[in-house]
């Protein structure tokens, strides 16, 4: 028989008080109380090579991040591409995103945009071509362009920010909708203002050193 | 690669193929005297890649893909290539051998099963991060999406399991990809990588010669971290009552252990460790608390519990080490030292977050420390803990023999420097709680992952890394049913190992557990049926022994260790033997269990 060993049994022991959040924060009034999760936007510059996508969406299933969209796309450079994320999570949690993606090799730069970024998704959606007129309507009322008008099916573009095309499909929903495909969101940050770091770097190693 | 990078590689190819073929022959000349290494194809450049990073030993076993580089191997005399039994085994040589040298472990594998047999042993390195680099042998370019023979997706499958992986398409450039490969697996939180070789890249002609491993661009590592955040710190830990150093494996890994016992024994602070971080301090100091988590020691798990500022170096926090969150340090306020920015406040929040350098983190910390911490009360504190929950245990004569003795016995014999590997499991628990590991890296074993079968493959590679140092075993009757096929890996180098089988006749933790937790039903955890260890030791061509009895174990485990060869100790301990102290899956670290009935 295990005879285990000697000591204060764990009732005869004084026990801490204490207690730490799930997020194994301290809960102690001045560190504030629990992290609410909060939509942003991560913008990472990455190498244009092949797996840098399977690479980047693999990391985000496996810590379960919660992401809305992904997108990708070139840059000026050819050598370059930019993921813009968006993710809702809370603070801690986007910074796990941050340093995690960072880790990725084929990564050059991460960071979370600001809340004034300049941000932008598209919608096509595909609707029922019995009231032409109406669809028309809508589809100037939202800024957008028809992209295809036949007798049965007419296909409209809606650019803007998520609340925009959020609020043009319920609009569109009279129509019946039969398809819809959404870019997600893309993003860069506003004004003067690098989206990266790595681009600032890189903009001021091109500018130094013009003619070498 | 991007298609901007392989065009320049193109327009170079051509040019250089001109240049050599019309000096060729002075070349073939002057070969004997000269230095400068030349290759032909990219076979060859893997092999100089390892070379110009100092390589001495790679373990592997053979296969159609990966051909072309041991044919490159053949007449290559600086590198040693340990054959091993099984995929997996050269994958943990590799890793125990990469912890002792500080340097990646190589070990190489054909494509299709031989890469998904490594992968196991990538896991583990990864969860441990430890320094190896795998080449895997991969079906050629063309066939590549087709399911041609022996293939599998070796960097999708490996993915999630390396720190990088890389395809290499080129063998212009498969050279540097592998010195790229064996720099990030060393430097800054060391892990595993992988280049997986197609077969028309490795026989591919080239001439281009690989320089120095080269870590990839845009990777800086943090070496220091920010004055600023050290002042904090300092100022925290300075004014604690009751202040705590937990030392992980990082601090064995970054070769910090010698600044961390400086630091403690000046401030005078007590130390903790994790299980990877056993041997960061002498665990004979009086500082010393051992390790603390699920089967640490009571006094480490009351000090975590009760501290109120931990200094935490070089851990990541799991949750065999916390428990529940809730409960881990709760009255704490936390330093984190951590090379990985991304290990910051990922499990526990870090109310001072240091990132760099272990050593030089330490060092920016002694330098800003202003008071030692008033803590007398709180070392006294400690002692008292160490008084209250000893790590003893009974040795009645008419009852089977205790493995906690066997360990202690062997740990009498050999000398402090002797290098400890386990398997997963009891035993694993008992060598690490009864072994008094006095220096790092003389304990190495698997902690992430918990790999049955860990041990053997490891004693090897350590045996390889360090051949001076005793190399002791300890495994389960499980564990080494996993991987005992490496025996003859051990017999055929001569390697003088000592393996001794902690022999419950079950796999006694999970047998712990269903005592504990499901009603003592024993489904599938006892193990009547195993082999006569000696026995097959003796097959092998190892020196058996078997031992039931107190008298007999000094003899025996002196008698295996002098013998000249690996040999294999049958030790048959109380099978009803369980592991205490145990605080329960996701429970409060100071209430752990003495015994059955407190969990
Ligand atoms: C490869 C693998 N399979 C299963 C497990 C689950 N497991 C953890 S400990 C253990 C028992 C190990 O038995 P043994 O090696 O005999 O050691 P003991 O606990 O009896 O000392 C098992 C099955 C594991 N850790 N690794």
């Amino acid at each position: 028989m295990s005879q285990g060993l000697d000591g204060p049994r764990p009732e005869a022991r004084e026990t801490p008080e204490g207690r730490r959040s799930p997020q194994g924060i301290r809960l102690d009034p001045k560190n504030g109380a629990e992290h609410e999760p909060r939509r942003t936007v991560i913008s990472a510059l990455v190498q244009h090579e092949p797996g840098v996508l399977s690479k980047v969406s693999g990391l985000v299933s496996r810590r379960q991040f919660n992401i809305e969209s992904l997108t990708v796309g070139s840059t000026t450079n050819p050598e370059t591409a930019r993921i813009t994320l968006v993710i809702e999570e809370s603070t801690p949690g986007i910074r796990q995103v941050e340093t995690q993606l960072e880790k990725l090799l084929p990564v050059i730069s991460v960071r979370e945009l600001n809340n004034d970024a300049v941000r932008r998704e598209l919608v096509v959606l595909k609707v029922h071509g019995e009231k032409p007129d109406e669809v028309h309507a809508i589809t100037e009322m939202y800024g957008g362009t028809i992209l295809d008008a036949g007798p049965r099916t007419i296909s409209v573009e809606i650019t803007g920010d998520e609340q925009k095309i959020d609020d043009a499909i319920d609009a569109f929903a009279q129509f019946d909708i039969r398809e819809i495909a959404r870019t997600g969101q893309t993003a860069l940050a506003r004004g003067e203002e690098w989206t990266t770091h790595a681009e600032e770097e890189r903009y001021e190693r091109t500018t130094t050193v013009p003619n070498e | 690669m991007s298609d901007h990078v392989s065009t320049v590689h193109t327009d170079e190819q051509t040019t250089t193929t001109t240049t050599t073929s019309s000096t060729a022959p002075a070349d073939a000349e002057s070969e004997g005297d000269s230095d400068a290494p030349t290759v032909t194809n990219g076979a060859e450049a893997v092999v100089a890649a390892l070379r110009n990073a100092g390589v001495e030993h790679l373990f592997g076993v053979q296969g159609g893909a990966i051909m072309p580089v041991y044919d490159a191997l053949y007449a290559e005399r600086g590198l040693t290539h340990v054959t091993m039994a099984h995929e997996q085994g050269a994958a943990h040589a590799a890793d125990a051998y990469g912890q002792l040298t500080g340097e990646p472990g190589v070990c190489m594998a054909t494509s299709g099963p031989g890469a998904t047999n490594l992968t196991t042993g990538l896991a583990d390195a990864d969860m441990d991060s430890d320094p190896v680099i795998a080449l895997t042998g991969q079906v050629p370019t063309g066939l590549v999406g087709h399911d041609a023979f022996q293939e599998t997706d070796t960097v999708g499958v490996t993915r999630p399991v390396t720190k990088s992986n890389y395809f290499a398409d080129d063998s212009e450039t498969v050279g540097d990809v592998v010195g790229e490969a064996y720099a990030l697996a060393r430097e800054g939180r060391p892990g595993p990588t992988l280049v997986d070789l197609p077969k028309d890249v490795t026989n591919g002609e080239t001439d281009s010669v690989p320089g120095d491993p080269t870590l990839p661009e845009y990777h800086d590592i943090p070496q220091t971290a920010e004055g600023s955040a050290v002042e904090e710190a300092a100022r925290a830990l300075s004014g604690a009552t009751r202040p705590l150093i937990l030392s992980g494996g990082g601090v064995v890994k970054g070769n910090a252990s010698e600044e961390l016992r400086e630091f403690a024994l000046e401030h005078r602070i007590p130390v903790v460790t994790t299980m990877p971080g056993i041997g960061s301090f002498p665990e004979d100091h009086e500082l010393a608390l051992e390790w603390a988590g699920m089967h640490g020691t009571g006094y480490a798990n009351m000090a975590i519990s009760h501290c109120d500022c931990l200094l935490a170096i070089g851990t990541r926090f799991d949750d065999r080490l916390t428990g529940g969150i809730e409960t881990f340090a709760p009255e704490a306020e936390i330093i984190h030292v951590d090379i990985d920015p991304s290990e910051i406040s990922k499990n526990v929040h870090a109310d001072y977050p240091l990132v760099g350098d272990a050593a030089r983190v330490i060092e920016q910390l002694q330098a800003a420390m202003g008071e030692e911490p008033s803590a007398h009360q709180w070392r006294e504190q400690c002692q008292t803990w160490k008084e209250a929950y000893p790590m003893t245990y009974a040795t009645p004569e008419d009852e089977p023999l205790k493995p906690q003795f066997v360990v202690e016995a062997m740990d009498e014999l050999t000398p402090d420097d002797a290098i400890v590997t386990t398997g997963v499991g009891q035993h694993q628990m008992w060598a690490a709680q009864y072994w008094t590991y006095t220096r790092p890296n003389a304990w190495i074993s698997s902690h992430g992952l918990g790999t049955m079968g860990y041990g053997l493959p490891a004693a090897i590679g350590a045996k390889v890394a360090a051949p001076d140092r005793d190399v002791v075993c300890f495994d389960g009757d499980g564990s080494l049913l996993m991987t005992i096929e490496e025996l003859s890996v051990a017999v055929r180098e001569g390697l003088d190992i000592t393996v001794i089988v902690l022999n419950n006749e079950a796999i006694g933790m999970v047998r712990q557990w269903q005592d504990a937790f499901f009603g003592q039903r024993r489904m599938a955890s006892e193990y009547p049926w195993g082999p006569d260890f000696a026995t097959l030791a003796e097959a092998f061509g190892a020196k058996g022994f078997t031992v039931r009895e107190y008298e007999n174990v000094p003899d025996t485990l002196e008698a295996a260790r002098e013998y000249d060869g690996p040999s294999v100790v049958d030790a048959f301990i109380d099978p009803e033997e369980n592991v205490y102290p145990m605080v329960s899956s996701g429970g409060n670290n100071a209430e752990f269990a003495l015994s059955e009935d407190q969990l």
